[in-house]
């Protein structure tokens, strides 16, 4: 196959943005996702009244329904009872709407595999609930729920892809734009793939790393 | 041992029960400064929930813990603060398995009782040597043995300052060749004059390092008496065919 090296390096630049903000969208969504996902999990774990409902049913909305509709319910839907968002706000806005739940759920299921002895070792030496949460149950359900957490933050980098049904141009778009436009099928589609290795590959690397690093006092190496 | 006549604690009419299957029924006992008790009795006697209700860990539906003027069986009770006057051991010899032996021990002096770090520190690495364990307080749990995490567990509650200890079948869970070293520590505690309650199944251990023997059955204290006395010629026949079964 005999690619077409001048139509790549002309595309470089477009890609380049496009990464940019593929990087920003997600930074962002992630950064979101995971204090949503904090708050959410610890009122979950608490079973605060009435508001435990609320976020166990956003949860089953949020997961329950594709990203691709809940931009479009943000971007077209909102600004019909006068909600006007950027498209850049709204992508962030629908990715964290899905990762929070994403996000809650990782982190309760680490809060809820720190056992009873622990709890109740913490009551016994005067903690606070408070003090409970940060320095015992949190530490311990951040180093069990860290794969998962991990997981999620890649698959967020990815879910960025839809961002182009509301007009953004990212990878995804960026490389659509160009087959339509040039029929330069394989070099876009090949730029599109590097492009992402590019920012996932460094991602995991660092995730594993911080992995092994927030595990090692319970787990070694 | 010498008890210096001043009562700790008065637990009178002690009630708890879970739904309607009733576990404590009635509980009477008086706890002195400096007295080791020692509480015996078969599995589910109560005795387990007797000292997780003197340390707030259960709440009780009847009687009255009187402990420096105030009732631990009533309501509004401040448990962060007297949980660390009465400290507790738990069977499970479990430390908090992400921090070091120091950061364990640490936890409380600092963070719930805001000393100075450098003075609880040099306390906490005293009761390490004293426990024979100073060169392990960088150590995390994992690295450790049962034994060891047993007395790092003690030396957590001990660096607390507490004015009583209770001990809730501390060896229960451990091999047979790490319950010494704990025995020894609870021991070296009892000779400096400590208040304990201390729930066991060591039945020789029971005999040399209690002042008085509580034996309890079904919920309720059936006999109370000094080791020597309890254990050749018991009271009661609950506690005679209990203590058979420890005899082969």
């Amino acid at each position: 196959m005999n690619l077409d090296w001048k139509f790549i390096e002309d595309s470089l630049p477009l890609y380049g943005d496009a990464m940019w903000l593929t990087l920003k969208l997600a930074f962002w969504a992630i950064i979101f996702s995971s204090m949503v996902g904090l708050i959410f999990s610890v009122i979950l774990y608490y079973k605060v009244r009435g508001l435990s409902l609320l976020i166990q049913a956003y949860i089953e909305l949020s997961r329950n329904t594709p990203l691709l509709v809940q931009l479009f319910f943000l971007y077209y839907g909102l600004p019909k009872i006068g909600l006007h968002m950027s498209e850049v706000t709204c992508a962030i806005v629908g990715l964290t709407f899905l990762g929070g739940s994403y996000m809650t759920e990782a982190f309760r299921g680490g809060m809820e595999a720190v056992s009873r002895t622990q709890v109740e070792l913490g009551l016994s030496i005067g903690l606070s609930r408070t003090q409970l949460a940060r320095y015992v149950i949190l530490p311990q359900a951040f180093a069990i729920s860290i794969p998962s957490l991990g997981a999620n933050v890649i698959f967020l980098l990815k879910e960025t892809s839809v961002v182009g049904a509301i007009a953004l141009m990212d990878l995804m778009n960026v490389a659509k734009d160009l087959i339509g436009m040039h029929y330069k099928t394989a070099e876009s589609l090949l730029l599109l793939v590097a492009a992402y290795l590019i920012l996932v590959l460094p991602l995991s690397v660092v995730l594993g790393w911080l992995e092994r690093k927030v595990r090692y006092a319970e787990f070694g190496d | 041992m010498t008890t210096s006549g001043e009562r700790l604690l008065e637990i009178e009419g002690l009630q708890k029960s879970y739904g309607e299957r009733l576990v404590l029924r009635g509980i009477d006992l008086q706890v002195s400064k400096g007295e080791v008790i020692v509480i015996l009795g078969p599995s589910g006697c109560g005795k387990s929930t007797l000292l997780r209700c003197l340390n707030g860990l259960e709440p009780v539906q009847g009687g009255k813990i009187s402990y420096h003027g105030q009732d631990l069986a009533g309501p509004g009770v401040d448990w962060r603060e007297v949980r660390q006057r009465i400290g507790m051991v738990f069977q499970n010899y479990e430390l908090f398995p992400h921090m070091t032996v120091l950061g364990n021990i640490l936890l409380g002096p600092l963070k719930v009782q805001k000393r100075e770090p450098q003075e609880a520190r040099r306390q906490a690495e005293q009761l390490l040597e004293r426990v024979g364990l100073l060169e392990r307080k960088d150590a995390y749990p994992r690295q450790l043995s049962g034994g060891q995490k047993q007395r790092i567990a003690i030396v957590r509650a001990l660096c607390m300052n507490p004015e009583i200890m209770l001990f809730d079948e501390v060896t229960a869970s451990l091999d047979p060749e790490m319950v010494r070293e704990v025995l020894d520590v609870i021991l070296g505690l009892a000779e400096q004059g400590m208040t304990m309650i201390i729930v066991t199944h060591e039945m020789g251990f029971a005999r040399s390092v209690g002042d008085r023997i509580v034996f309890m059955d079904e919920g309720s204290i059936c006999e109370i008496a000094e080791p020597q006395q309890f254990f050749t010629e018991p009271a009661t026949e609950r506690a005679q065919h209990f203590l058979d079964i420890f005899q082969y």
